[in-house]
């Protein structure tokens, strides 16, 4: 089967086929990037732009490994070091990159609906490593490949999103992506911090942390943005840790081989104790690992579109 | 040289006259109403099968001039009212510099005496440079020719200021239109808070950001024993609001647009600039309690909120882009199509909401069809269908999320004091 979008804009617009696609190619790439030569060919001749319109160190860096380990010509411009600074508007950056034979434009914004907007005018693949509030797919990719690396299925997983869900466009994707692969996802954060109508997409809703780690197998904790704060959607980070913190003790709610995701970075006491993030049931520092190769096959997928037989191995 | 309109299906609200009628114009006056009436040497028009109604009013519509004349201006704006079946429009204050002194008045008046193809009727601010701190010359601009007071664009946050408005205003006999939203609740939300906002994950102003202030300002007139017009009734919240304080004699009207009765939040999926609107378009339920507003004569009027942007201005981040759609051309056709067509409002209930109470609210002696009046008369065919082109608009702007819609209705003779501006669906 080949990919026959594309752009990668999100998960919400994407079958479930097309994932498990996506993550069976990616364990491919995992076991190029675990050997001693992680040079393939498999982007020769691509060419791959990151335009970063926020600030970024993991997303942007495992796009940019993920496309020098396959070979590919990378370019990276942000925001403030190029014509956007001057009031350039995005069509018109996004056509000036496309006309330099970019194969794969891959954009973050903070404006949700900006990798849409690029994506209906260029040329180019279109990568969205995460826009406004909306989606940020290949961090959902990579959890996704990480619990099946550890469960084998997201099937009859209970998976629970706590924190911030109304500003995490990674609990967003998470949704779309994992109740399309079966699991039984459920959030809980503070009722300012949770969008209306959520149970409209699928999942559970819960008041307490305590009542969505009950029997999980699977927690994901997400960043807290301290300016929140400031803007009265919770009254002291004291408070919040207090009420929403992920501890030890909260942890046992959780079945006993549950484990712990983060997208990071992880703000240490309030979100997750630091035993949490550097104990035995934390796989974070995995998730970066398997960034690289989600965003590897992901690249490797998008820019072989309508070309090559079957699949990366 | 007379005008005759031969055969065509005459209705009129205050008149309630409602049958195939012949009428004389001449010297711009409405001469005579009548059967077989046969004139020689005169200027004909074969009205057969369409309905003759008084000129449209639009008592909410944006010109952008002066200050913003790349979006439309008097000339533009005033050939796209004429193409929808207005006769009369009252444009909003919020140009650049904003209309809160006579200097504006006057030049708007000149101007659309020189270029415009309908009349146009001024609104002055309710506050200096609609800052919302401190009253405009509400006096002076009611002198200069304005037809009402307005901070559309924006509320009047503060209460205290929002009563004396009510006060003041009231002495001068002027109405006050209030663009109702609480701006704290608001915060920044760029569409309807609800279903969609969450999947699509842009910040949602609550329907509550209306309701709260359509409530504050209907305490401030019936404590003031003031009268107010609310503008662009969106939500189902505020429709009750207004319904229960006609009930107990508050003296207020209010208006709503026909994206509110036609479109939901949905038509801002896939981040659809063109459905960006302030207030944002809403949900089936508020949808369904703005049609019954209309029905039941809760929401007295249907104002366009003509809204021209740049192509520029809609086609960026929905964030960035501007809030409003262009509204003359497409007004018509969609209350025949979503109000007419299934039975909610009869023609003669669209002569009410379109031409005489925007008329009444505005003050203006406009929205009626009788002899001696001028003559300011739409000649409409509410069969006949149209793909609405948005690319044949007169509006120098495009924006708007009707393009491609099949709607029945179509506008074919615009008269204009005595004089065809439209004649057989061109403008002249």
């Amino acid at each position: 089967m080949n990919l026959k979008r594309k752009d990668l804009l999100g998960l919400k617009d994407i079958s479930a086929e097309e994932i498990e696609y996506i993550l069976d190619t990616a364990k491919t790439m995992k076991m190029i990037l675990m050997s001693n030569n992680k040079k393939t060919p498999h982007l020769q001749g691509k060419s791959i732009v990151t335009l970063f319109y926020e600030n970024s160190t993991r997303t942007r860096l495992s796009f940019e490994l993920a496309s020098k380990y396959m070979g590919a010509s990378s370019a990276n411009i942000s925001s403030t070091a190029s014509s956007v600074a001057k009031g350039e508007s995005l069509i018109d950056t996004g056509r000036t990159i496309d006309r330099m034979g970019t194969d794969v434009i891959i954009i973050r914004h903070p404006m949700s609906g900006a990798p849409a907007l690029l994506a209906k005018n260029v040329k180019s693949s279109v990568i969205n490593a995460g826009d406004g509030i909306n989606e940020h797919p290949t961090q959902a990719l990579l959890d996704m490949f990480t619990i099946k690396e550890v469960k084998g299925s997201l099937k009859g997983l209970k998976v629970a999103i706590i924190g911030d869900i109304y500003h995490s466009r990674v609990a967003r994707s998470n949704i779309w992506g994992m109740t399309k692969l079966g699991a039984n996802v459920c959030v809980a954060g503070p009722a300012t911090l949770l969008p209306p109508l959520m149970e409209k997409l699928g999942v559970k809703v819960y008041n307490t942390v305590q009542e969505a780690l009950i029997d999980a197998d699977v927690v994901m904790g997400l960043r807290i943005q301290l300016e929140r704060q400031k803007k009265g959607l919770f009254p002291t980070i004291r408070e919040y840790s207090r009420f929403f913190g992920l501890d030890e003790k909260r942890l046992m709610l959780a079945k006993k081989d549950a484990f712990v995701l983060h997208p990071g970075p992880v703000n240490r006491g309030v979100e997750l104790t630091t035993s949490i993030i550097d104990g035995e049931q934390s796989l974070i520092n995995e998730q970066v690992t398997n960034g690289v190769a989600v965003r590897m096959a992901l690249l490797y997928l998008l820019t072989r579109r309508g070309g090559m037989s079957e699949a990366a191995n | 040289m007379k005008l005759l309109i031969k055969n065509g299906h005459v209705v009129d609200a205050r008149t309630g006259r409602n049958g195939v009628f012949d009428i004389v114009i001449e010297d711009g006056i409405i001469r005579e109403i009548g059967k077989d009436i046969e004139i020689t040497s005169s200027d004909l028009i074969d009205a057969t099968g369409k309905y003759v109604i008084p000129g449209l009013v639009d008592a909410h519509c944006h010109l952008r001039d002066p200050g913003y004349e790349y979006k439309e201006d008097i000339e533009s704006g005033t050939a796209s009212a004429a193409m929808g079946g207005f006769t009369s429009v009252a444009c909003m204050p919020n140009t650049n510099p904003p209309i809160d002194n006579q200097t504006v008045i006057k030049y708007i008046i000149n101007k659309s005496k020189q270029e415009g193809y309908v009349n146009v009727y001024p609104i002055g601010t309710i506050t200096k440079g609609q800052r919302g701190e401190e009253l405009a010359e509400i006096g002076e601009l009611k002198f200069a020719g304005a037809v009402a007071i307005s901070d559309d664009g924006k509320p009047v946050m503060n209460s205290s200021l929002m009563k004396k408005a009510l006060q003041y205003a009231s002495m001068f006999d002027i109405t006050v239109i209030s663009h109702c939203e609480d701006l704290d609740l608001a915060d920044e939300g760029v569409m309807n808070e609800g279903y969609q906002s969450t999947i699509m994950g842009l910040k949602g102003v609550p329907s509550a950001a209306e309701s709260v202030m359509v409530a504050r300002d209907l305490l401030l007139a019936e404590y003031t024993n003031t009268s107010i017009h609310i503008a662009h009734v969106s939500t189902e919240a505020s429709v009750d609001l207004i319904r229960n304080a006609k009930k107990r004699g508050v003296k207020v009207t209010a208006e709503t647009c026909p994206h509110y009765f036609s479109l939901t939040e949905d038509a801002c999926g896939d981040f659809n600039t063109m459905a960006k609107v302030n207030p944002p378009l809403r949900t089936k339920k508020d949808v369904e309690a703005v049609i019954e507003g209309l029905r039941d004569g809760t929401i007295d009027i249907i104002a366009t909120d003509h809204a021209p942007h740049h192509i520029d201005e809609k086609n960026i981040e929905f964030n960035l882009a501007a809030s409003g759609m262009v509204g003359f051309e497409t007004a018509l056709p969609l209350v025949i199509t979503y109000l007419v067509d299934p039975g909610i409002l009869t023609i003669e209930d669209v002569v009410r909401k379109m031409c005489f109470n925007p008329s009444k609210i505005l003050g203006l002696n406009k929205g009626v069809l009788g002899e001696g009046r001028t003559a300011d008369i739409t000649i409409i065919d509410i069969n006949e269908e149209q793909i609405i082109d948005v690319n044949k608009f007169k509006s120098k702007s495009k924006n708007s999320p009707f393009d491609g819609f099949r709607l029945k209705g179509v506008v074919y003779h615009t008269i204009v004091n005595g004089k065809a501006v439209v004649r057989e669906k061109v403008l002249l």
